[in-house]
């Protein structure tokens, strides 16, 4: 075990009643990146700028990949200039990592526009990944203008008509959400009724000691709904996955890290490869916020997930390209 | 000598006065056939619509135009008019022929929500 530094949050929700019933609301917030281990129902979390302090032993699992979000491909104003750089910048700390992952999820607005040529830049720089799979969910910038086919056309293969899919790897049951789809005005993202009937029956036959983990580019939990920061129907959704000891949420959209425990589910946003957004409520929109370009690699990042089998632990590591 | 310098002068302005008038007959002409067109604008910055609720007469051509460093879409939640995404500077315009309210959201952030009143 790591040895603890001030930095470090301590929560055990699963086993020991250590603060079982109140939610932990740790923020690690954008340029300083968090690194979480979770073994036996306690999660840890670091601050990044601690993680060269760390025994590598303790990043090792049985299953590791890493989550990337938000590489707005297209996007070329003051904020980041060169989104194409930054998440090759990205890709490079991938392959740089001790452990290589063995695939990658993309939680979303990995265009800016929908445009063809940005999704293909993206698709081209992630196959200099070491980690050649990759699995999507998209976000509102990818369905623009054409209710999704494009990107349905492009990484929806294998996944239900609406986008949504689920995969097993070794033991771990992944669920790919979709919560960018006809959004109502005034609202907030949605799964819609359709997915939701999906999911309950995908989970129905999985035994409660699986692992979950669900990514979506939206965040599930209610971060900021003045800026639109949550799911509608997310109380639904994971009011599902209720009887499963383990439940990880891997979100993207606000461009910062944050984390939640709550009961048995365990929430984190990943930073964006492309510019970062405003703490919630602390800027007067949502919009891009723009750093000197010498502490722009500093608030992006990369989430590094390890699972080791038979503690149901993960760590999960957002790490900034700095 | 000075006279004819004056007299010249005299005639040039003439010219250009009746060319004027010319113009002005050509515009009482067009707005005597159909009523001069009503514009309005909206501008979306900081994630919002401004103004938020704008009255106009029927006929009025609404046109939105994005100042943010981030695509935004105006589309009117009861389906009458829908932008393509529209990107910083880009904008949209649509003209309301029939009286009422039409409320309106960009699809992308549906938190951002506006309203045309046409009268």
């Amino acid at each position: 075990m790591a040895h603890r530094t001030k930095d470090e949050i301590l929560h055990d929700h699963n086993h020991d009643g250590i603060d079982r019933r109140g939610f932990l609301k740790c923020m690690a917030w954008a340029g300083t990146g968090a690194f979480c281990v979770m073994q036996g129902g306690v999660l840890k979390s670091y601050s990044m700028s601690r993680l060269a302090e760390m025994n590598p032993e303790n990043m090792k699992g049985e299953l590791s990949f890493v989550q990337i979000s938000d590489s707005h491909m297209g996007f070329n104003k003051p904020a980041n200039p060169d989104v194409a750089a930054t998440l090759q910048a990205a890709v490079d700390k991938i392959n740089a990592l001790s452990v290589p992952p063995e695939f990658l999820l993309h939680t979303g607005d990995i265009s800016h526009l929908s445009k063809p040529e940005e999704f293909d830049s993206v698709e081209q720089i992630l196959k200099s990944a070491s980690a050649k799979d990759v699995f999507y969910v998209p976000g509102e910038h990818d369905v623009l203008n054409d209710d999704g086919k494009q990107y349905h056309e492009r990484f929806g293969k294998g996944a239900q008509p609406g986008g949504w899919y689920s995969f097993e790897k070794k033991g771990v049951h992944f669920l790919g959400l979709v919560n960018v789809m006809n959004l109502k005005a005034g609202g907030l993202g949605t799964l819609g009724n359709e997915q939701l009937e999906w999911l309950e029956k995908d989970v129905k036959h999985l035994k409660s000691s699986t692992p979950i983990i669900v990514f979506a580019h939206i965040p599930l939990w209610t971060v900021y709904p003045e800026w639109g920061w949550g799911t509608e129907d997310s109380a639904q959704a994971l009011a599902y996955l209720k009887k499963f000891g383990s439940v990880t949420v891997l979100n993207g959209h606000i461009h910062q890290t944050m984390q939640k425990v709550e009961g048995n589910v365990t929430f984190h946003t990943a930073c964006s490869t492309a510019f970062p957004q405003p703490k919630p409520g602390e800027a007067p929109s949502p919009g891009p916020m723009k750093v000197p370009a010498e502490q722009l690699r500093s608030v992006l990042g990369i989430t590094d997930v390890n699972y080791v089998a038979g503690q149901h632990a993960l760590a999960v590591v957002d790490s900034t390209l700095a | 000598m000075r006279r004819s310098v004056f007299i010249a002068s005299m005639i040039a302005t003439a010219v250009l006065s009746f060319g004027g008038v010319v113009l002005e007959q050509k515009g009482f002409v067009t707005s005597a056939q159909e009523k001069p067109a009503s514009t309005a604008e909206v501008k979306i910055d900081n994630f919002s619509f401004g103004p938020v609720a704008i009255t106009v007469p029927v006929g009025t051509t609404v046109t939105w135009i994005n100042r943010d460093d981030i695509p935004h879409t105006v589309v009117s939640t009861e389906k009458v008019f829908k932008s393509k995404v529209l990107d910083t500077d880009e904008k949209f315009s649509y003209t309301f022929t029939k009286a009422g309210e039409y409320p309106y959201f960009c699809s992308i952030h549906p938190k951002m929500t506006g309203k045309i009143v046409v009268q």
